[in-house]
């Protein structure tokens, strides 16, 4: 296995997404080439630093335009199923 | 890279691990079936749940502010109004998640009509061997504050082309699954991968500025 296939299959890697195998022979390839190790590992801090991040807290004036217009429309209809709210 | 394959020591390789999941709560569907009834305090709960990363998400897709927070307004209208609909086949969040995308896309299409078509064929296929081999530190995260680490964030996120960073969206940060994020973008199995690959490896190039050992460390 060569540095261009691990990348062809890092999307699957990093999903767990590889039959036993293939995830063997990737495996067998990072223990021994450290720019692909590297390539793995950050790639997956990157989807990690992604995942876990907070989103900033919602601006004031936007969050009090949001529930303004919420209530304004929601108050006016009826409930999804069919009552009035 | 292979030429440092015969020198390089022996080392454990990189082994992946579910991420976590931050959305889902115990008493959501209890809460959407309150809120279908007319209940709604409940629906402003559910609101006030994910107020924050739907606006996130628009932001990260439109890239501008007041498209991002109309685009919010009305997903969560939108949802309130089709709430009946939801057969409860999926996650909540991931329904509304779907609602908004869409949301968001329709104002970036507008304000870039020419420049977004998410069905078009796109060239993934160009070398994508990364140049910059660089490792990070061991804790990227503790470098920066919350703050500055969503500006960072949001910054590299943007510089993606609109087809890719749709999908980083879906797929990364809303943790939808790949077939979802393919049914939600009318795209193929294959082609949201395809993507996704691009997505992230332009992304940890992007990041490595900011990451690598010894940068502002």
């Amino acid at each position: 296995m060569k540095c261009k296939d691990i990348i062809n299959e890092l999307a699957d890697y990093l999903d767990e997404a590889l039959d036993s195998t293939l995830r063997a022979s990737i495996e067998q390839h990072l223990g021994n080439c450290k720019d692909c190790r590297v390539v793995v590992d950050t790639c997956q801090k990157t989807i990690q630093i992604f995942c876990n991040s907070e989103p900033a807290p919602l601006p004031e004036d936007t969050r009090e335009r949001l529930h303004e217009a919420l209530l304004r429309r929601l108050r006016l209809k009826k409930s999804p199923d069919g009552q009035r709210a | 890279m292979d030429r440092f394959s015969m020198s390089s020591p022996k080392l454990d390789p990189v082994r992946p691990h579910p991420l976590p999941s931050t959305v889902v709560k115990d008493d959501e569907s209890a809460l959407v079936a309150a809120a279908k009834s007319g209940d709604i305090p409940a629906f402003e709960t559910l609101v006030g749940r994910y107020e924050r990363k739907i606006f996130r998400l628009a932001q990260n897709i439109t890239q501008n502010r007041e498209d991002a927070e109309d685009a919010m307004q009305e997903s969560f209208l939108k949802a309130y109004e089709h709430l009946g609909e939801f057969q409860g086949n999926s996650r909540f969040y991931t329904w509304l998640v779907r609602i908004a995308v869409n949301q968001a896309l329709m104002k970036l299409r507008r304000r870039r009509p020419n420049v977004v078509s998410l069905d078009q064929e796109l060239d993934t296929g160009e070398d994508m061997m990364p140049r910059e081999v660089e490792d990070w530190g061991p804790s990227p995260e503790e470098r920066y504050g919350q703050t500055e680490l969503s500006g960072i964030l949001g910054k590299v996120i943007g510089e993606l082309d609109p087809p890719f960073r749709v999908v980083f969206q879906l797929r990364d940060i809303e943790e939808l699954s790949t077939e979802e994020t393919a049914e939600a973008l009318g795209l193929s199995v294959p082609a949201v991968k395809s993507r996704l690959l691009r997505a992230r490896l332009k992304l940890r190039e992007k990041l490595n500025q900011y990451f690598r050992r010894g940068e502002n460390s």
